[in-house]
């Protein structure tokens, strides 16, 4: 007889069916024709800001070495436009829905997170403090250790959601800013956004980005997540996501080996569109190749 | 919306330049329409990384066809493939030029590669016993393209190259001007593949009162709509819009896009 398997993760009180879910700005309602989002761990809509913002000078992306850069720039129409319309479009899926939450400040963070925990739709909150501090010196929330507690502190007083902080992997240390997640009060960590790159086209001398500089993903990263996801593991009790070049199966199971309880898929939706539901399918094989009857046995199973 | 792995009958070089790949189609559930396009894998590699969107050139009961312009990474993988091989393609993707059987005459301008978008525009509208006359531009004589293929479809065809120095905008506006309008009611102007000669076909469209529309191009992520990297301004009125290329295009009324 076939025993049951067990792909169930939890993220704080929140209990996903299975550990893949979208990586917030390659995933919307558009992509229902290529997949079943009912079969998805979480549904994660694009970062949304408070007020509507245009977004990035073009181009927007460029190919690279296994990988791209983009610098979109949180095109968004605002959080109200995010209650009126966005949710709504989710609202005949089954899978949680997690909120992701871009700020100029730490006030705009409390507030938005104060009016989304609210709203019935939205299951947990991911607090993208990977976009830049403009209250502060303009670089990101996420590079300094006593910005980021404070920063998640706040948002804690406000909500009883699980709280995902979204790190930046560009910092000398992705572990001094995960304890200062942690001890904040973050329930789960996601491990992490894009890497901050450049691309010059020698024959024009131009940046292949329109905003000069732009967030590399895709197959390239993979190796720099899972280091970081490894490192933040063995500082942290926080359930992570990990998130950053993940293509397929293998690549998921990579991360959860590494110490990661759920993952999130971006760039590899833009050539397969199917490679969410694809990478489950694949990890449940896996499990069942090498009879794991619960995913969980596998967070953190690195031997070293 | 979906991906295929498709035949590909042919896949030859027509010019310098460009190549022609015909593949096979026949698993397609839905019909294709002029001005659409697909998300083509140039090679299944991690680099070339992302897909490259291609119109259709022509449009057949079973297969679908594509001109494409060799052009960096990914179009020169793409000339690898052989008769026999598939190709894995995502599409059709986008809205289609309208082509409405009432008209009678219309008019294509079309620089470089953008006749391939603009061919199967012509092969509809013979379909529908509508009369075209086009101008192709080009670098060199070489490079008009597709020139046969719409004289096949009853096209009349002028023909403006850098080699001849007859493609400066000043010219092709005294070819539409004199020689096209005092010859021919258009009723609709389809244009492709050049920022000079769209603003050139959006004057004309404004000035004269003739309908219009673009197929516009820009750099894609994901093409579904999700990830806002093909965005371009269109007017809504008296306010600029930001729309999608991908999903909202990459057909718009001529006289709305802001061409930069
Ligand atoms: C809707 C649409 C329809 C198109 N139809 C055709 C067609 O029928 N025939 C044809 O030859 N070309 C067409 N193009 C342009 C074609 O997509 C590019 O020439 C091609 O992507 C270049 O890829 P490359 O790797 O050879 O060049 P590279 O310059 O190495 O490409 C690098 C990156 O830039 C992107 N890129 C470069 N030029 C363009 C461009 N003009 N538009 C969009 N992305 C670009 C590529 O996709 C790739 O991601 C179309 C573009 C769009 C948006
Ligand atoms: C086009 C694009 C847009 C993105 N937009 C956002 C965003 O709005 N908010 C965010 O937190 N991350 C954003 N990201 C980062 C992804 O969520 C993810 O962290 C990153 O791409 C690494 O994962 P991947 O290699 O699987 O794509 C974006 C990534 C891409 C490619």
């Amino acid at each position: 007889m076939m025993k049951k398997l067990n792909t169930e993760v939890k993220i704080g009180t929140l209990t996903l069916k299975n550990p893949v879910m979208p990586a917030s700005g390659a995933f919307g309602v558009e992509m229902q024709d290529a997949i079943d989002f009912n079969q998805l761990g979480a549904i994660l809509p694009k970062s949304i800001t408070k007020y509507p913002q245009p977004g990035n000078a073009k181009p927007r992306v460029c190919e690279t070495t296994a990988g791209m850069i983009n610098s979109i720039g949180i095109q968004s129409k605002g959080i109200d436009y995010f209650l009126s319309t966005i949710i709504p479009s989710f609202d005949t899926f089954e899978p949680p829905l997690i909120a992701s939450i871009s700020a100029d400040s730490i006030e705009e963070f409390v507030e938005m997170s104060t009016i989304l925990g609210n709203n019935g739709s939205v299951s947990a909150l991911e607090l993208n403090i990977s976009c830049p501090n403009l209250k502060g010196d303009g670089s990101a929330f996420g590079m300094d250790k006593s910005v980021t507690n404070k920063l998640i502190s706040e948002v804690r007083q406000v909500t009883e959601l699980p709280l995902i902080a979204k790190l930046t992997p560009n910092v000398t240390s992705i572990q001094e800013i995960a304890i200062a997640a942690e001890k904040g009060g973050a329930d789960a960590l996601n491990v992490a956004n894009t890497l901050l790159a450049m691309a010059i086209d020698v024959d024009s001398k131009r940046p292949l980005i329109g905003n000069v500089m732009g967030g590399f993903s895709g197959p390239a990263v993979k190796p720099i997540i899972v280091r970081m996801i490894y490192q933040v593991a063995q500082v942290s009790s926080l359930p992570i996501i990990g998130c950053g070049g993940i293509m397929n199966g293998r690549d998921a199971l990579e991360m959860i080996i590494a110490g990661a309880s759920a993952v999130q898929v971006g760039t590899a939706s833009f050539i397969h569109p199917t490679a969410l539901t694809d990478i489950l399918n694949e990890i449940e094989t896996y499990l069942i190749e090498h009879d794991i009857d619960d995913i969980n046995e596998l967070v953190g199973s690195v031997i070293v | 919306m979906k991906q295929y792995k498709a035949p590909v009958l042919l896949n030859q070089q027509v010019s310098n330049r460009y190549w022609h790949m015909i593949v096979n189609t026949s698993m397609l559930d839905q019909s294709v329409e002029p001005g659409q396009f697909f998300q083509i894998r140039c090679a299944d590699k991690y680099t070339p990384f992302l897909r490259r969107p291609l119109s259709v050139y022509r449009i057949n009961e079973h297969t679908t066809e594509f001109l494409y312009l060799v052009k960096g990474k990914g179009t020169t993988e793409m000339t690898t493939i052989e008769q026999g091989d598939t190709i894995d393609l995502m599409g059709p993707l986008g809205n289609g030029f309208q082509i409405d059987s009432s008209m009678k005459t219309i008019l294509l301008v079309a620089r470089g590669v953008g006749v391939a978008t603009l061919a199967a525009v012509a092969q509809a509208a013979y379909n529908k016993q509508i009369h075209c006359v086009a101008i192709l531009s080009a670098r060199t004589k070489e490079d008009l393209l597709a020139a046969e293929f719409l004289e096949g479809f009853g096209a009349d065809v002028y023909k403006v190259t850098e080699e001849d120095g007859t493609s400066d905008v000043t010219n092709v506006q005294s070819i539409i001007t004199n020689e096209i309008f005092g010859k021919y009611k258009i009723d609709c102007i389809y244009t492709c593949g050049s920022r000079r000669l769209s603003k050139l076909a959006q004057e004309m469209s404004t000035n004269y009162d003739i309908p219009g529309q673009i197929a516009l191009e820009e750099h894609m992520g994901c093409a579904m709509g999700a990830c806002f990297a093909c965005v371009c301004d269109v007017m809504d009125g008296d306010v600029t819009k930001s729309v999608r290329v991908c999903i909202e295009g990459p057909v718009f009324p001529l006289r709305k896009v802001v061409i930069e």
